[in-house]
């Protein structure tokens, strides 16, 4: 006890403070996207200005090749970033959580197939299980990339979840609540979800972060969005003959994303301190 | 009277394994029956079997009639009725048996509600709370209020195990199974909850299933004793005559090694 309370306040600020980093850069990136429904400062599409003109006070990142507006379109990659972290994050949780759990209470047999099945899918890299979906489908667009990136990380949640519930269906308190009368679905729902819940959000912050990233590649190899969706994946594409003359075209998308997925992480680890009562400081 | 809870030749096996093998014993209402051996012999499974609540991977045959209904083989649901009326566990861990995200007054307000709900006068909001507060402060607990909103790792070792009895007392149980619900604890603490444990079976007339390897434990707390060996009953009986003038070796040497047991002995006599 009194270690705890020795500690309490040293740990109480790095974890609010990784909450506040957290916090500001998720914050950005979502004030930006929210604004670019509302406002942008030109058309996207449009040629705002000269060819790759460098930084200046009308164009603050410059502009691409085609003279349009690189800020305009880092704003639009946020949204999209967003979207595509957010549906491809709960499109994954939702069908990764429910086989994990589903793994977790079936019979031996079951449970070995469904584990056995789930390592080979996450043998494959995220990245070539979403071509493989996206190739399969007939479109390409935002959707079809964001439901085979979802497909490709319930993979992985999957696996998290099964192995996270058998570990908390062996403790004493489950018994103790099946022998109290509780019903399996009220157990899950109070018991099992909670206490996995720490672990698993702090693995979507990483899948979030996953699968922006991955859809940045996807959009580079022309399977994600298409035009004039401006992903930051794209962005980086149509900038990449032209890097060395205009390198803003670059960097900024690949600070962007670095941006968002550290930020995220930070926000679900400095969430996870404040859920937690074990690590919670009093 | 029919006997509240009763097993008759009760084995469990893990595939080809036997892990209790033809198990019989039969308990009454008031009555305290102490399940001893050595680590590994079986206890913890038999009172399992019993409330049918063994692990995936095991199975149980045999009879286990609990409040008049076979246990072995019936259907979760059937299960469930019994399993919040007529029975409830206290484990030995007290850490593990106590979900550690959720403050300890929700934990014992769970099965409280749930037996309430199944007497037909649900209870809750303020009237489900003063109950809790009522059963914190029948086991025992200082501060009721505010252990209600404690979370497990705030408390200590004794204290969270008179929070499992207050969850085990919730169900209103006719049968109260102890699986070595003090051996985690430090000899006053244990003292203290054995105290505990004693007064609330007398007072509420319940059965006891006592789990342990503790012989002086066992000499004090219950009338009689059976004694497993690699889930084999070695010795049945009278806790007086067993241990008393032992006829098996294991039961033997299961005395020589409680030392402390000369000390209980004398105690009871
Ligand atoms: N899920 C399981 N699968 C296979 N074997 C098991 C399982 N659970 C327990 N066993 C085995 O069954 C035997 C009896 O276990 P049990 O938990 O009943 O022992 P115990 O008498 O309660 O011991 P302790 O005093 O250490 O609690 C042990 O040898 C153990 O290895
Ligand atoms: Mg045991």
């Amino acid at each position: 006890m009194s270690t705890a309370t020795m500690t309490a306040p040293a740990d109480k600020k790095s974890h609010s403070l990784a909450l506040k980093a957290g916090l500001l850069l998720v914050g950005i990136h979502v004030f930006v996207g929210l604004l670019t429904l509302v406002w942008l400062p030109y058309d996207p599409t449009a040629m705002a200005g000269g060819r790759l003109e460098g930084p200046s006070l009308l164009h603050w990142l410059g502009t691409d090749r085609l003279g349009r507006d690189l800020f305009t379109q880092m704003m639009i990659g946020s949204r999209i970033a967003l979207i595509v972290g957010i549906g491809a994050v709960t499109i994954g949780a939702i069908i990764g959580v429910t086989l994990g759990l589903l793994a977790a209470f079936a019979s031996k047999w079951l449970d070995d197939a469904l584990a056995a099945t789930l390592d080979i899918l996450i043998a494959f890299p995220t990245l070539l299980i979403a071509m493989l979906v996206v190739a399969a489908s007939d479109t390409a667009n935002l959707w079809s990339a964001i439901i085979a990136l979802g497909i490709a990380l319930s993979a992985i949640v999957a696996r998290l979840t099964r192995i996270l519930a058998k570990r908390v269906l062996v403790m004493d308190y489950i018994t103790a609540a099946r022998t109290s009368g509780s019903s399996w679905p009220k157990i899950v729902a109070i018991h099992i979800l909670p206490n996995i819940w720490p672990t698993l959000s702090v693995n979507f912050a990483l899948q979030f972060g996953l699968a922006v990233i991955a859809e940045a590649s996807l959009s580079y190899l022309g399977l994600g969005a298409p035009p004039p969706n401006a992903s930051w994946g794209r962005i980086l594409q149509e900038a990449q003959g032209t890097v060395y003359t205009a390198p803003l075209g670059a960097i900024a998308p690949g600070i962007a994303l670095v941006s968002l997925a550290i930020g995220v992480n930070l926000l679900a680890d400095g969430l996870r301190d404040t859920i937690d009562p074990t690590r919670r400081a009093r | 009277m029919t006997a509240l809870l009763s097993l008759e030749n009760l084995s469990v096996h893990a595939g080809g394994k036997a892990l209790v093998s033809n198990l019989s014993l039969s308990l009454n209402r008031g009555e305290r029956l102490g399940l001893i051996g050595e680590s590994g012999s079986g206890k913890s499974l038999t009172s399992l079997a019993a409330t049918g609540l063994l692990p995936t991977g095991l199975s149980a045959s045999g009879s286990a009639i609990l409040a008049g209904k076979q246990v072995i083989g019936a259907s979760d649901r059937e299960l469930n009725k019994l399993r919040g009326t007529a029975v409830a566990i206290v484990f030995q861990e007290p850490l593990t048996a106590l979900d550690p995200l959720m403050r300890v007054g929700k934990q014992v307000a769970e099965p409280l509600a749930r037996r309430a709900q199944r007497d037909g006068a649900p209870l809750s909001g303020a009237a489900l709370d003063k109950a809790v507060l009522a059963l914190l402060d029948e086991v025992a607990l200082p501060d009721p209020q505010r252990m209600a909103t404690s979370y497990p790792h705030e408390l200590s070792g004794g204290q969270r195990q008179r929070i499992a009895i207050a969850m085990a007392l919730a169900c209103k149980p006719d049968l109260l199974i102890a699986d070595e619900p003090t051996t985690a604890l430090d000899v006053t603490t244990q003292a203290e909850i054995l105290g505990l444990l004693d007064r609330l079976v007398r007072e509420r007339n319940m059965a006891l299933l006592f789990i342990s390897h503790d012989l002086p434990v066992v000499a004090n707390t219950v009338e009689r004793v059976v004694v497993l060996r690699q889930g084999e009953t070695v010795e049945a009986g009278n806790v007086a005559e067993v241990f008393g003038n032992p006829r098996h070796d294991y039961t033997k040497s299961l005395l020589a090694a409680a030392r402390r047991l000369d000390d209980a002995m004398e105690g009871r006599a």
